[in-house]
């Protein structure tokens, strides 16, 4: 009798125990299907300077970071400040204006700080469709021979910088 | 107005809810009668305080303040006004300060209408409200705070999900939350009985009307939102048993076998410990559901920002409520005691099955709903449970419970016979077995799940006959109009519900058998005919909108040259998420809808089309709405307020 008072008692600490379990594990984790593949390379104009190009070819043999952004994103806002952190650290940041109107993405760049070495303009968005993204921001490392090694999607957390981009970064410069 | 406001109302609402909870418990304790007085006092300040900060959001919507971040990433200038207001709970923060808003409003109106309870009860009452508010206060204070603000303040916001811009954003999440909440005032109802060691048929009788009214709403916020994913989503589906979905479903089921089981003990002062149970149970799994839906732990088409702190939080929140919950029914469950015995052939004992038909239900439910969960936990994969699972296990489950709701209502309390049972109802089941052979016979084809879900349809409504004129038979007389009228709102809710579950039945019966899809191209100017009837495609029109671009097809829609429909369904773009986002038009009748919805603009004009022939669909929510009706219909029988005026009469006396 006491025994069936206390059972969903027990069923329901069963319950917590996967549930505890279950927050510490990522559903939504599918892999990216690009890491480990060549980037797609593409050529744009250079953002504030469409009489330049940029052209991935150019970055074979260097290992770099493509953060791709706009300026109606408030996540990219957030992650700003960061960014021009690093890059202060001499970090090899390269931006993608994704669908942006050039005028208000060079303001932000203009009042928030610049913390690219430069910036590809993908006013279409057909860049970001090669690439697979599904809401900015979204930072590629890139290594030396144009392969995709990380993925971070949503603004670069500084748990996210210290534990694995910066470690994978010296990894792959050696 | 300054959003700091609202922060700080939210604030001091958690501490003076604090307050609601610890006077009256501490009174509890100490039996000191003084304090009781402070319960009402203080949830009436703190429901008011919370109410406020959530019209200061409010208005921060309406005011376009994008230096609050929440709604600068769920709104945008250009969003109708309408759409802006419904924002307010289009993301997370603001929707669990639209949960704990809805929270207020239940703890306002059980100090307002819950006047003839004793004072003692209603504090401990009160004071279990209390506990929660403080919880989820503290969660938003924490981990959620929709007060945040942005500095510099973005020009516009990153506009609301175009999925949610839509008249069911309106009124879906509002119904839905009345439910899920309102289920925390029979939660607190069974707590105080825990705590004052006393359950009896009064007490049955005061938390009856609150049980249902929640049952009533999310009943409809459930229907409301199946409509609208049917419309939305563009490919005609109602229910997708999506985790977020089975986070509502379950505590519905398990609500309706409460107010049968609250039937029980309060007309038979049985089912005591079981009753208890059951409300601690629908509380615990609106707030699973919450758990699952902000947590992140499971996948689903309501996807939402996903932050283990905030998991944490909630799982700690649940560990405390349903933790306690369960341990205080394990202690004290049997001071309640179990409450009259019954034979085995009587409507308690067929209420007894249909309880725990629903529970079994329930947890198949859940058991598919954390599958994937509890696979992943123990490192076996990932996996998901998709339609097929539940369809299978939950039809077979229900089948028996549907064919025992027809017996029941005709069913004697205490003791039936099952002769006479049967010579009731031999008839009805001749009928519904021959109709259901019928109707599949007009409809041209018939397999076994058509004739069970007609079947178990007609079964229902050829009893809930029975039951009238049983009734009828009971009461002396010839004026059937004048015995009619003797029955009560209560007897008249419920068969009103179970027509309306038959109702729900035939929908999906004939949706699931009948349903036809067509995909086709087709140019401007071109006609097809499909089902009889001719489609003429005139093209698209260019429509601009307040916030997105649209191309709207036109077609026109005759049967034997006789005009139908003009249909028009888009293809919108919204530019600020640049999103595009697919508009279904749909031709309804009572009998059949036709559904079109565009597909993709192929390279020399024409366009790919989708079309449905839905039959009966309509019925699924109309059955839906006879069943919240019939709900309602109960709340205002006349013993509920009748005893009010004796309970006064009680108190005058004593």
């Amino acid at each position: 009798m006491k025994l069936k008072l206390i059972l969903p008692l027990l069923l329901f600490v069963v319950l917590v125990g996967f549930l505890g379990k279950g927050l510490f594990l990522n559903p939504r984790e599918v892999p990216s299907p690009l890491i480990g593949k060549p980037a797609p390379t593409f050529e744009a104009p250079v953002l504030g300077d469409s009489s330049k190009t940029f052209y991935t070819e150019e970055m074979k043999g260097k290992v770099w970071l493509l953060n791709m952004w706009a300026s109606w994103c408030v996540a990219c806002r957030e992650e700003h400040p960061l960014l021009v952190e690093m890059r202060k650290h001499d970090i090899p940041l390269y931006g993608l204006a994704y669908k942006d109107v050039e005028t208000n993405a060079l303001a932000v760049l203009e009042s928030m700080g610049d913390p690219y070495i430069t910036t590809a303009n993908d006013a279409d968005g057909t860049i970001g469709i090669d690439y697979g993204v599904y809401g900015v921001p979204e930072t590629y490392v890139i290594d030396k021979k144009g392969i995709i090694r990380y993925k971070q999607i949503g603004p670069i957390t500084p748990e996210a910088l210290r534990d694995t981009i910066l470690p994978l970064l010296k990894e792959l410069a050696v | 107005m300054n959003p700091v406001i609202g922060h700080y109302a939210l604030i001091l609402a958690l501490f003076v809810a604090a307050l609601q909870a610890a006077l009256p418990l501490a009174g509890l304790s100490k039996n000191n009668e003084k304090l009781f007085a402070f319960a009402a006092p203080m949830a009436r300040i703190q429901s008011a305080l919370i109410i406020f900060s959530f019209l200061i959001l409010t208005y921060a919507f309406y005011a376009n303040d994008f230096s609050v971040y929440y709604v600068a990433v769920t709104s945008n200038s250009h969003l109708p006004l309408i759409f802006r207001l419904a924002a307010v709970w289009g993301g997370h923060e603001g929707s669990m300060l639209f949960w704990v808003t809805i929270l207020a409003v239940w703890t306002l109106a059980v100090t307002f209408f819950a006047k003839e309870l004793p004072l003692r009860f209603r504090s401990s009452l009160l004071a279990v409200m209390g506990l929660l508010t403080v919880g989820f206060l503290m969660f938003i204070l924490f981990t959620s705070n929709p007060f945040d603000r942005i500095f510099p303040a973005p020009f516009d916001g990153r506009d609301l999900n175009p999925l949610l811009q839509d008249p069911g954003m309106v009124f879906h999440p509002p119904l839905l939350y009345m439910g899920y909440v309102g289920f925390s005032v029979a939660f607190a109802f069974a707590i105080a009985a825990l705590l004052d060691g006393r359950l009896d048929v009064t007490w049955a009788r005061w938390t009856r009307p609150w049980t249902t009214a929640a049952w009533v709403f999310l009943t409809l916020g459930i229907a409301l939102g199946s409509r609208w994913a049917y419309y939305e989503l563009g490919w005609g589906g109602w229910w997708f048993w999506d985790a977020v979905e089975n986070a509502s479903f379950m505590p519905w089921l398990i609500g309706t076998a409460l107010i049968h089981s609250l039937a029980v003990t309060e007309k038979r002062d049985a089912f005591k410990a079981w009753t208890v149970l059951l409300s601690i149970c629908a509380f615990s799994l609106s707030l699973l559901g919450t758990f699952l839906v902000r947590s992140g732990v499971l996948t689903s088409v309501h996807a939402f920002a996903t932050d283990p702190s905030r998991g944490l939080f909630i799982l700690l929140f649940l560990v405390v409520v349903i933790g306690g919950a369960l341990t205080l029914f394990a202690l004290r469950a049997q001071s309640v005691g179990l409450g009259e015995k019954f034979d085995l052939v009587s409507r308690e004992s067929f209420l007894l099955s249909n309880n725990l038909v629903l529970f079994t239900a329930t947890a198949s439910v859940l058991l598919g709903t954390l599958y994937p969960l509890l696979i992943d936990a123990m490192g076996m994969g990932k996996i998901s449970v998709g339609p097929p699972y539940f369809d299978t296990v939950f039809v077979a489950i229900m089948v028996p419970g549907i064919f025992l709701m027809g017996i029941g209502p005709i069913a004697s309390w205490k003791k039936a016979s099952v002769p006479d049972l049967a010579s009731k109802l031999k008839w009805a089941l001749g009928i519904s077995i021959i109709s259901a052979l019928l109707v599949p016979s007009v409809m041209g084809r018939l397999s076994p799940m058509i004739f069970v879900g007609l079947l178990m349809a007609f079964w229902v409504i050829s009893s809930v006959l029975v039951a009238i004129k049983t009734r009828l038979k009971a009461i002396p007389g010839n004026d059937v109009v004048k015995k009619f009228k003797t029955f009560g709102p209560a007897f008249n809710g419920m068969l009103l519900a179970h027509f309306g579950l038959a109702i729900f039945i035939i929908g999906v019966t004939m949706v699931k058998g009948y349903e036809q899809e067509y995909d086709i191209t087709m140019h401007s100017g071109e006609t097809t005919v499909i089902n009889g009837y001719d489609f003429t495609f005139k093209g698209t029109l260019p429509v601009t909108g307040p916030n997105y671009k649209s191309k709207q097809g036109q077609f026109y829609v005759t049967k034997d040259g006789k005009e139908i429909d003009l249909l028009t369904p888009e293809k919108r773009y919204y530019p600020v998420q640049g999103a595009v986002m697919t508009e279904a038009s749909i031709s309804i009748n009572p009998v059949r809808d036709i559904y079109i919805s565009l597909g993709e603009e192929l390279e020399e004009g024409g366009w790919s089309i989708r079309i449905y022939f839905k039959p009966f669909v309509q019925w699924i929510w109309l059955g839906c709405l006879l069943m919240g009706l019939g709900g309602l219909l109960t709340m205002v029988d006349k013993r509920y307020r009748l005893k009010k005026k004796v309970t006064n009469n009680e108190s005058a006396a004593t």
